[in-house]
């Protein structure tokens, strides 16, 4: 049973950034929103790969879907892809130091997004606007507090 | 040793499988219709965290309505006050209007138009994605409300109806990439076809010959042509012009009179019946 410790933090760390994904903001706001839930995962992930992996992705990629009304799939889709790109290579990436770690997290997050855009295109002909990739550069920056936080997290509930 | 490796199949297989699902859900909620009421069940089941998502302004709102002071309640009131006499007012006319109306069009042999049924409906959850504009309203089925039936608020039409579940609904909205309403220039009586671009300001003009009579400005109004919306709501405001000879028709832009991206209460119509069909056939 010590294996599966402090997974229900995990759950709750995840249901805090999907509940921030649907918070009401001013269209404004909303523009720079950073995708909280992928960032979130991601640390997961990179942090405790058994834990968390590409089926929970596709999961979380599929109530992201549901929660913001994208084409059911998309979500799941580039989830499950950015998700296997860091679960194949969680060693490397656990070394690079934090600001390496956040430039390759803004290269996952803008593959993301044109993955995104790209299964939009095809579905339901949406126009690119490039004020869609500002999630991009919030969600770069927003990766070492996030990390910062979540790590403590961690240790602070010796999760495994 | 390498956890990720010991449990399970492996992390190429999971996403063979996690792709293949997801190319499945998507054929499945794009080019089927069942995904309609999946999805009403499916918003219902998440409908809690939309609960908990938009509970810090509830809060605030509510803070905020509590610590309005005496006077300017008062001040809010005297004005509500004033503005229903004036509309009450507007709304004798309009009743003498609407009989003098009918009464014409029975001259003419038309079939005269009686007015739909409305309900106000509170507005649960913003999708905040820039590709789908749409809406959660917590009135469903058990009040009545159906597919396609259109939305407006007091400035002008927001959408339509997609899809209903017992006690909530999608509406989707007119600036929804995926959506089109058909339109009337109030000054010359043009009929002209307007597309959602996902962005909350406004709506496209397509297919518009360069020597179409617009100008900036024209009040843009549903014609009823694609029964589905009543005609002679106001929709959006032209204000934007391109007249590129290169292209093969005009560019032209509007802004919506509703404002999308910060609603809480909408109007939802029934369609306007009409007394007597077979009048209308020939």
């Amino acid at each position: 049973m010590q294996k599966a410790r402090g997974v229900g933090v995990i759950y709750l760390s995840l249901l805090l950034a999907l509940i921030l994904t649907v918070t009401p903001m001013p269209a404004m706001v909303q523009l720079f929103r950073p995708d909280w839930v992928l960032l979130v995962l991601l640390y997961w992930v990179l942090a405790l790969p058994y834990r968390a992996n590409i089926g929970m992705a596709f999961v979380l990629g599929f109530l992201v879907d549901v929660l913001v009304g994208t084409v059911l799939g998309v979500n799941a889709l580039a989830f499950s892809v950015v998700t296997f790109v860091v679960a194949s290579n969680y060693l490397k990436i656990r070394n690079f130091s934090i600001l390496q770690q956040a430039l390759l997290i803004g290269l996952l997050l803008a593959f993301y997004h044109l993955m995104i855009f790209w299964l939009s295109h095809f579905l339901t002909g949406v126009y690119f606007l490039p004020d869609y990739l500002w999630p991009v550069l919030t969600g770069t920056l927003a990766w070492p507090w996030i990390f910062w936080l979540l790590r403590r997290v961690r240790r602070q509930f010796k999760i495994s | 040793m390498n956890p990720i490796f010991e449990r399970g199949p492996s992390l190429r297989l999971r996403l063979f499988i996690a792709v293949l699902c997801s190319v499945g859900l998507m054929v499945m909620d794009r080019y089927t219709d069942s995904s309609t009421q999946i999805r009403s069940y499916l918003t219902t089941a998440v409908s809690p965290l939309f609960y908990i998502a938009s509970l810090p302004q509830v809060v605030l709102t509510g803070a905020s309505e509590q610590f309005l002071s005496h006077q300017r309640l008062l001040k809010e009131n005297d004005r509500l006050k004033e503005s229903l006499l004036r509309q009450r007012g507007q709304l004798q006319r309009l009743e003498f209007l609407q009989q003098e109306n009918n009464k014409l069009r029975e001259l003419l042999g038309s079939a005269p138009v009686a007015e739909g049924q409305r309900l106000v409906a509170e507005v649960l959850a913003v999708y905040s994605h820039p590709f789908s504009h749409q809406i959660v309203l917590n009135k469903g089925s058990n009040d009545g409300v159906t597919e396609f039936q259109p939305l407006i608020d007091d400035a002008g039409v927001l959408g339509q109806v997609v899809s209903v579940g017992p006690t909530s609904s999608r509406a989707l909205l007119i600036t929804d990439t995926t959506h089109a309403i058909s339109l009337r220039i109030e000054r010359t009586g043009v009929s002209v076809i307007a597309e959602g671009l996902g962005q909350w300001d406004r709506i496209r003009l397509v297919h518009l010959p360069h020597s179409t009579d617009i100008q900036d400005g024209d009040r843009l109004i549903t014609s009823g042509l694609d029964e589905r919306f009543p005609e002679g709501y106001p929709v959006a405001r032209v204000n934007r012009i391109q007249r590129d000879v290169s292209q093969p028709f005009m560019q032209v832009q509007a802004e919506p009179y509703a404002q999308l991206d910060r609603i809480r209460y909408v109007l939802l119509l029934w369609p306007q019946v009409e007394l007597d069909e077979q009048e209308h056939d020939h």
